[in-house]
Formats: structure tokens, sequence, C-alpha cells
């Protein structure tokens, strides 16, 4: 193998590097091995997460109804907790060490350190797991107070946080390192500047979560007497909501990464981009604040300002990134000769490379599905349609799910060949499985959202109300939405089951990688090689994007008629005269 | 190797001031700061104002 690990001294501090045969990137292998341990970590749970989410889905389809009540609900809180904490926020670690280390081209800061703060990771979301699965904590994973857990269902919450901190201060860190080792000059490039949004934006949430669970957790053992209920639901909130928006971040961040090494593609404007990621370090933490649209108590003048005109900005910052992105694959594409018509760049985009197909997926979806939805429920008129029903679930699987969860499916496609040096084992099963997964995700967000629209409650086990006092009758409408989001989920486990597959048997048995075939690793590329536009700082330098401009106009089309459609919803609820 | 292609400057020409918001954009702590004042004064302080005006119930 032509993979060497030279020792290299710099500021007096020794680090093992063995150089990328794809990039010429010197790759410190202490931060490769912590790459490894998170990756590995999340895919992990992403697995026993995923498996949840599927009873869950099986339960809520009246027809099957598999699992118990309280089966059902121990389950949910287990789901969302190994999906939405764990899966993501283990990925994120590692996302994080690639985007400074690696792609920067210098030391990690204090692996050591890194090394404790995956360990506390670790045992916390063991903890958590293995409260839950005990029985006693099916509080779900927003533990509303007066609801009560053990303990040490906070404690690990806690232990994870603490773990995620410090993973945060190990990438600050290394930004540091390496402006004073000069292993960049002038500004980072976008890739890390976007994981540096997702990593301040990690920084408030966790000092929320500190904030709130802490106490919470001296209340479980008794020295606390009381928590205020609405005090609890605003502050647990600046954690829950902001953690997706460390989400958003990091996968915005992958969007812009992938077409930048398979395509060589760079952002149309750098500094618009990046005042784009200001706006999200500005506002966009401030979206917590729709969970709190219908809790009486608090102003309309918060309201509004929270979820209304600072999030505009936020979402401004996001229209940014939905235009920039589809156009620098369309002006890289169209300078790798892809010029007839207006849409041959995308016709002839590496479709069969599933790095580039999650990536793009996840892009469409999260905008369409994911993004509108989230503007509709954070109107504050328009919420109180939609609140607490499985409309929320629906827009935020869109988001976490679509979103999130395919990016950072494609990057792992990039992770094995680069990082843990294989060759991804099955390419053909490889490249069906990011539409597989984006189908049924798509399928599970939009048949919640279906359901949720018929006024179906979330986290509800029984719909027919069959030993309820009381009863209701939903229209049957919402039964076949619940049998479609059954199939949906059905589908996602597949798509999901395969990516844990491939990148299991790929890790353990794929063939070696090294100079000779790290390209062809890599998927099926229009360059044949490896582009380094990802670590550089500089934009495309064009706006001749014809084909980027109808996409966006057919985006803005949909954006406005979904969005006017749910205010005429809204004027038929209560019918006057 | 990470390289820098600044947009406005080469090598060759002589060193010009830098804009304001690259500035900004490129002081890490700076923006670590905003970003967590920003959130804390506007949703948690503003909020937690907001509730704990809320008298208590008789
Ligand atoms: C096989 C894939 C998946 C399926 C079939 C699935 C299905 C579901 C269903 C049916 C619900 C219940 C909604 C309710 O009754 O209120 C749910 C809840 C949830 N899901 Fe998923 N999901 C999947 C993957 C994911 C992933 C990858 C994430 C995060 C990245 C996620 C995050 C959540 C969260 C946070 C909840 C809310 C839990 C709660 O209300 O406490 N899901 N999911």
């Amino acid at each position: 193998m032509s993979i060497t690990a030279d020792t290299t001294v710099i500021g007096g501090i020794a680090a093992k590097f063995r150089t990328c045969p794809a990039t010429g990137l010197q790759v410190d292998l202490a931060a490769e091995r912590l790459i490894k341990a998170n990756a590995v970590a999340a895919i992990v749970f992403l697995a026993i997460g995923g498996l949840f989410g599927l009873l869950v889905a099986l339960t809520r389809w009246p027809a099957v109804h598999l699992l118990s009540s309280d089966m059902f609900y121990l389950v949910l809180t287990a789901h969302g907790l190994d999906v939405l904490l764990v899966w993501i926020i283990f990925f994120e670690m590692a996302v994080l060490y690639f985007a400074s280390a690696i792609i920067l081209n210098c030391r990690l800061a204090a692996p050591r350190i890194g090394w404790l703060g995956f360990a506390l990771m670790l045992v916390g979301a063991l903890l958590t797991n293995v409260t839950v699965l005990q029985g006693d904590a099916s509080v779900m994973f927003t533990s509303y107070v007066p609801m009560q857990a053990p303990p040490n269902f906070y404690l690990g919450l806690i232990l994870f946080a603490v773990g995620a901190l410090l993973g945060c201060f190990i990438f600050l860190g290394t930004l540091v390192i390496a402006k004073e080792e000069k292993t960049y000059e002038g500004s980072i490039p976008l890739v890390t500047f976007g994981a540096l949004t997702a990593c301040i934006i990690a920084v408030f949430t966790i000092a929320s979560g500190a904030i709130i669970l802490i106490p919470t957790w001296l209340w479980s053992l008794g020295y606390i007497s009381h928590i205020d209920t609405v005090m609890y639901k605003l502050v647990w909130w600046a954690m829950g909501h902001s953690s997706q928006q460390i989400n958003m971040a990091a996968q915005v961040a992958i969007w812009y990464a992938i077409p930048a090494m398979l395509l060589g593609a760079k952002p149309l404007s750098e500094k618009v981009s990046r005042s784009a990621f200001l706006m999200y370090i500005l506002f966009l933490q401030l979206a917590s604040a729709h969970h709190m649209l219908v809790e009486p108590g608090i102003s309309s003048e918060w309201k509004v300002f929270n979820t209304s005109y600072a999030i505009y900005l936020a979402v401004l910052g996001s229209m940014i990134h939905g235009m920039s992105i589809p156009g620098a694959i369309e002006a890289a594409q169209r300078r790798n000769g892809f010029t007839n018509g207006v849409f041959e760049w995308l016709r002839r985009a590496p479709w069969g490379n599933p790095a580039f197909a999650g990536m793009f997926l996840s892009l469409v979806l999260f905008g369409f599905l994911g993004g509108i939805s989230g503007v509709v429920l954070g109107t504050e008129q328009i919420n109180i349609m939609l609140h607490n029903t499985l409309y929320v679930p629906g827009h935020f699987h869109a988001t976490v799910v679509a979103g999130t969860t395919l990016a950072f499916m494609a990057i792992t496609y990039l992770l094995v060949p680069l990082i843990f040096q294989r060759e991804i084992i099955w390419p053909r099963l490889a490249k069906w499985q990011p539409y597989l997964f984006g189908l049924g995700a798509a399928g599970i967000s939009l048949f919640m959202m279906g359901a949720g629209t018929l006024g179906v409650s979330r986290r509800h086990w029984d719909i027919t109300f069959s030993d309820a006092a009381l009863s209701f009758d939903y229209p049957p409408a919402a039964f076949l939405m619940l049998g479609l989001n059954g199939l949906s989920g059905i589908l996602a486990a597949i798509g999901g089951g395969l990516f844990v597959v491939i990148i299991v048997a790929s890790v353990l048995f794929g063939k070696k990688v090294d100079a000779s075939n790290v390209v062809a690793a890599l998927g099926p590329t229009p360059q044949k090689q490896m582009s380094d536009t990802v670590s550089t700082y500089g934009s495309a330098g064009t706006f001749h994007l014809p084909g980027t401009y109808i996409l966006v106009s057919i985006f803005f089309t949909a954006f406005v008629l979904y969005y006017f459609v749910n205010w005429k919803y809204l004027s038929e609820l209560w019918q006057l005269g | 190797m990470a390289k820098a292609k600044s947009e406005t400057t080469t090598a060759a020409e002589q060193p010009q001031r830098i804009p304001a918001m690259q500035r900004l954009l490129d002081n890490h702590f700076l923006l670590l700061f905003i970003g967590v004042v920003v959130p804390t004064v506007l949703y948690l302080l503003w909020g937690v104002m907001e509730l704990s005006q809320i008298p208590i119930a008789e």
C-alpha cells in the first residue's frame, strides 16, 4: 500500500500523518481514528433507532397495530432518543473532526480529550437507553415535567452532552492550530465554515441543555421539589430545537462538500454563502419558539418576533444555500462540458453515485417537504391547526430523515474510501440505496403530514379509541394515510438497513484502497479524479445558470401555493354566519 | 493543502484593507460569542422574563 504514516512535528507537538492518495492532503491519524469511532457508533445507533421507528410506524398503522400501548410509548421514546440525538450527534462529531483536521490539513487539537468525549457520549447513550428499555422512563425524548424518569435517564443525557461539548472545543482548538500553523491562508473553506456554524449552534444548544437537564436530574433525585412546566418547556426547546439547527448547518456543509469533491463545484459566491451561514448563527436558533406557539402566558410579540421576523432571516439563509448549491453543481457541470440545453448538466450528473444521488435527493426533499412545511408550522396563525398533530413528525421526518440522515448517509459513501480506506463492497446495491431510503423517508413525511392535516394526533397509540369512554371518528382518509405511512416506513427501513449492511460489510470486508483504486472507489464521477476544491476558498465566478433559475422558480411557486392553501384551510376552520 | 484563493487580492498586489464583513466572518470566536448571546437574549431571557411575570394562582 502506498500509504505511509510520517511523524511530523508541528508547533513542538508530534502528530502522525499519512498522505491521502486521492487529494494529497495530510491526514492526521489521530483525527482519522476519532472519525472512524464516532461514525461507527453513529451507524450502530441508527440501526437500533431505525428499527424502533419501524415498530412505531407499524403500530400507528391501525390494521397492524403491532405493539401494546406500554411498549409503544417505550419504543417511541427510544426511537426519538437514538436517532435524533445519538445517531445524529455522533455523526456530527465525525463531521466536525473531518471539516477541521482533514480539510484544513492539520493536526487535531487534543485527541485524548476527543476520546474522553467519545467515551462520555457512549456511556451516556447506553445509560439512557438501558434506563428507557427498563420501562420506567417512557417520557418521550422531550421528557416534559411533571412526567418523571429515573435519574439515570437525565444523567445519561448530561454525560452525552458533555462529551459532545468536548468535541466542539476540539473543533475550535483545531481551527486555532490551523491558523497558527498556517495550514490555510485567508479565510477557512466554506465547508469548514458550515461546520463552524454547526459548532457554534451546538455550544448554545448544550449550554441550554445543561441549564434545564441538571435541575431536572436533581429533581428526579429528590433534591429539588418543583420545576415549572412552562419554564421547562421554554428552556428545553432551546436545546431540543437548536440541536436540529446543528443538523441543518452540518447538512448544508455536506451539500457543499459532496459536489465539491466529486465535480469540483465551487459556491456561486463564497462571500454570499458565508453570509447565509451568518444568518444561521444569528437567527436559526430562535426557531425553538415555535414549540411555544400555543402556550398561554407568553406574548404574541415574543412568539411572532422569534418565529417570524427573525426566523425568516434564517430562512433567507436557507434560500441562498438552496440556490447556491444547485447553481454550483450547474456551473461545475457546464465547465465539465455538459452545456447542451437547459438541463443537460442535471441529466448527466452522476446519478449512479450514491454520494451524489443521496446529497441531491436530500437537498430536494428537505427543501420541498421539510422547508416549506417548517415555515407553515412556524406561522402562529396556521400553527394552531397543526400543533401536536402527526403533521409535526411529518415535517421533521422530512428535515431530519429525508434531509439530514440522507445527507449523512451520502457523505459516508465518501468517508469509507477516504477515511476507512475501503472500497464499497456492493456498488450496485449502494447505487439504489439512497433512492429506496429517500422514497421511504419522503413517504413517511408526506403521509404523516397528510394524517396530521386531517387532525390525527402525534404520539397516539390508537386512533380508533377502542377502549376509551368518549370516542371520536376520524375520516377514513386518515386510516389510509396511516397505512401508507406504514408501507413507507417498511421501505425506509429496508433502505436504512441496506445502508447499515453495506457500510459495515465494506468497512470489515471491502478491498483496501490505495493510489491505484482510490478514484474508482469514490463511485462514478464525470471528472475521473477527486477535486481538492473542498479545501479551498473561492467562487464559481459565473451566473449563467438557466437550469437553476427554473428549479428555483418551481420551488418558489410550490412554496407560495402551499403556504396560501393553509391560510385557506384556516379560514374554513370556523364557519362564520 | 488547504489553499486560499482570495477573490479580491492576489499575492502580487499590495495588501488591501480587509472588508469589515470578512473580518467578522474570519473572527471565529466573535461569531461564537454572538451566536450564543443573540438567542440567549431574544429567546431565553425575554421568554423567561415573560413567564416570570405570570401571576401565581391564589
Ligand atoms: C425507518 C425509518 C423511520 C420510520 C419508519 C419512522 C417513523 C416514525 C413514526 C411513525 C413516529 C411516530 C409519530 C408519532 O406517533 O407521534 C416517529 C417519531 C419520531 N421519529 Fe421517526 N422514523 C424513522 C426514522 C427516523 C430518523 C432517522 C429520525 C431522526 C433522525 C427520526 C426521528 C423521530 C423523532 C424525533 C420522533 C418523535 C418521537 C416523539 O414524539 O417523542 N425518525 N418516527
